[in-house]
């Protein structure tokens, strides 16, 4: 029974942080139809830009309260810079290529962001444990969980529904869902096209970095981040269905309690779960849960 | 096949290839036989390539050749070039034959996802299982002999390079019969229109699996070479970034042909040597500046450069094999 607790709510906070990372990535390829490798890049920018200032505040002896400020900082910096000079300087250059070419393009920036993060920012690890602390712990049976946890589960909750609400509820949701099903119609319509991708795109990078930030005072940031996020991400969205807001959701949650499971369980066997898990979904339904099945091109 | 009337120019270059170690230092000898290593693998993915398929995930066959090696020789102890090589071939093609039956469904991201997934389990596996596979710290390999016979010493390096060589030579005319036959054009034909492939009653799952058991074969015998010329064996050969550095050859060169690869992987290797010495702390962001430049103004690869310069009536006679 304390077992089942702690695989629940360990399984609840994991899918938190998954859904987090993965939502961006679904996003960017529901419009622009570009698996981004380079997402996870975008992702350890965040967290390292986030750490970088959130350590800063600290240590000037300003209320460690500011520290939040500063890793929403961060991540959005990130965001807002990278978001639209890759759309802009690289993917704007591949749109309409092979999606094989595409994928390198994002994969040559993965390795060009790696390296640039540890000319910038070093190899050391930067920890920066204090706003994971500063709220205080529950327990919860025999375990204790930080309350920063907590505002994860929130804030991934929050801005799923966010999301949600811009794609559902507003006009620019409205001309978002135009251009993923008919590209051409919609600028043939009037809509631009080219804006609505950089907008997409800005966004998804923004989720990406602000994920980051807010996942970065939960564990040590290191060189080679990047690339697990890449790999669980996809993985997440490619069960729930690819470019789907409520794919990903529903992904989070699988990988995440599996992940839990496998943690507590077997734990020589957590990543290969995961795989083997995306392995079998993609067997059974290769569009994901909550995709559509591609119509064949002709 | 008008191409296969004039020396294909891999064979030239193979020949050419052939005198080197009499001219050259014998760090070149070490650097000349990792690139032809590497070519092997770095063909298997360029099959894939031409049909516009990725795979970030070949360094598993390229794992499972050289671990092969490590573990012949802990178990059996024996280190025979001439026995293992066919082995690793054997055992790479025989994993791709499992593998693949779940691979053939797949195109475009899920293809290089999947194969992405699937050799970071094995990777993990490696790393867990140390006391099989001797963890981070890998297996080391001794000289190999060949058929029982063992070089003297200070032709170890040369007599490995000749040995890298001659399969080479042999890997280079399968691979050019194959891209000549029904499945290498079909192949080809996949990246632009895969419902005329199967109007042409050919089952595209067919092409795909069957050049995934080659390619399977190619990269593990690239790893059971790589196992040899290196010395040691390490759960990095099935990392992403081996499989990531077989694409970027690829690309470099020129993946349409079998001398773009070729090409591809000398240039790789020499760029590396050059890049860990001067600055080895940006070497993947070289990587990735060279692939940004590639794909925004030479699509077609350093094997461009050749191409542009052997001519147009040449360029005809092998375009049978150029993407």
């Amino acid at each position: 029974m304390a077992t089942l607790t702690v695989i629940l709510v360990d399984g609840s906070i994991f899918a938190a942080v998954l859904f987090l990372l993965s939502i961006g990535l679904t996003l960017i390829f529901g419009v622009l139809r570009i698996l981004n490798i380079a997402h996870g890049s975008i992702y350890a920018l965040g967290a390292y830009m986030a750490s970088f200032l959130a350590l800063r505040v600290l240590g000037v002896g300003a209320s460690p309260y500011w520290s939040y400020a500063m890793l929403l900082a961060g991540g959005v910096i990130v965001g807002l810079i990278v978001g639209p000079v890759v759309e802009r300087l690289f993917l704007r250059q591949v749109y309409g290529r092979p999606e094989a070419i595409q994928l390198l393009l994002t994969f040559a920036l993965f390795l060009i962001l790696d390296d640039l993060m540890k000319l910038i920012f070093g190899t050391q690890p930067l920890i920066v444990s204090r706003p994971y602390s500063l709220l205080g712990q529950f327990s919860l049976g025999r375990v204790t969980y930080p309350w920063y946890d907590v505002l994860l589960i929130a804030a991934s909750v929050a801005l799923g529904g966010l999301l949600v609400w811009v794609v559902r509820g507003t006009r620019f949701g409205k001309l978002i869902v135009s251009v993923i099903t008919d590209r051409e119609i919609s600028m043939a319509i009037g809509i631009d096209v080219g804006r609505m991708y950089l907008v997409s795109f800005t966004v998804g990078a923004l989720c990406a970095a602000v994920g980051g930030a807010l996942i970065a005072p939960t564990i040590a940031v290191v060189p080679g981040v990047a690339v697990d996020v890449v790999v669980l991400s996809f993985a997440v969205i490619a069960i729930g269905g690819m470019g789907s807001l409520e794919g990903a959701a529903v992904g989070a949650l699988i990988v995440g309690l599996v992940r839990a499971v496998a943690i507590q369980l077997f734990p020589e066997l957590e990543l290969v779960m995961i795989y083997l898990i995306m392995v079998l979904v993609l067997m059974a339904k290769p569009a994901g849960l909550w995709g559509e099945a591609e119509v064949r091109r002709i | 096949m008008a191409g296969m009337r004039r020396w294909p120019a891999p064979m030239i270059a193979l020949a050419l290839l052939l005198v080197v170690p009499l001219l050259t230092p014998g760090w070149i000898v070490f650097v000349l036989t990792l690139a032809l290593t590497k070519f092997m693998a770095v063909l298997a993915v360029a099959l894939f390539l031409r049909g516009g398929l990725i795979s970030f995930g070949h360094a598993l066959f390229y794992a499972i050749g050289a671990y092969g090696v490590g573990f012949a020789i802990k178990w059996l102890g024996m280190a025979d070039a001439v026995l293992l090589a066919p082995l690793g071939a054997v055992l790479g093609a025989g994993v791709a034959a499992l593998v693949g039956l779940v691979m053939a469904r797949y195109r475009g991201v899920f293809f290089a996802m999947l194969n992405l997934g699937v050799s970071m389990i094995l990777y993990a596996g490696l790393l867990k299982f140390y006391w099989v596979t001797g963890g981070t710290d890998g297996i080391g390999v001794r000289s190999p002999t060949y058929l029982g016979l063992a070089p003297p010493r200070e032709a170890l390096r040369t007599a490995f390079y000749y040995y890298t060589l001659g399969l080479a030579g042999i890997v280079v005319y399968i691979v050019y019969r194959v891209l000549a036959s029904p499945v290498g054009y079909f192949m080809k034909a996949l990246g632009d229109n895969e419902v005329r492939i199967e109007y042409q009653g050919e089952s595209v799952r067919r092409v795909m699996y069957l050049t995934y058991i080659l390619s399977g074969g190619l990269a593990g015998l690239a790893g059971v070479l790589a196992a040899f010329a290196v010395g040691h064996i390490v759960p990095e050969y099935a990392y992403w970034a081996q499989s990531g550095e077989f694409v970027f050859v690829a690309l470099l060169g020129g993946y349409g042909s079998v001398p773009g690869p070729l090409m591809g992987s000398l240039a790789f290797e020499f760029i590396r040597t050059y890049a860990s010495k001067y600055m080895p702390e940006a070497w993947q962001a070289t990587l990735g500046v060279i692939m940004l430049v590639i794909i925004m103004f030479l699509p077609g690869g350093l094997w461009t450069f050749y191409a542009a310069v052997a001519g147009r009536g040449r360029r005809r006679s092998e375009g049978l094999a150029r993407g």
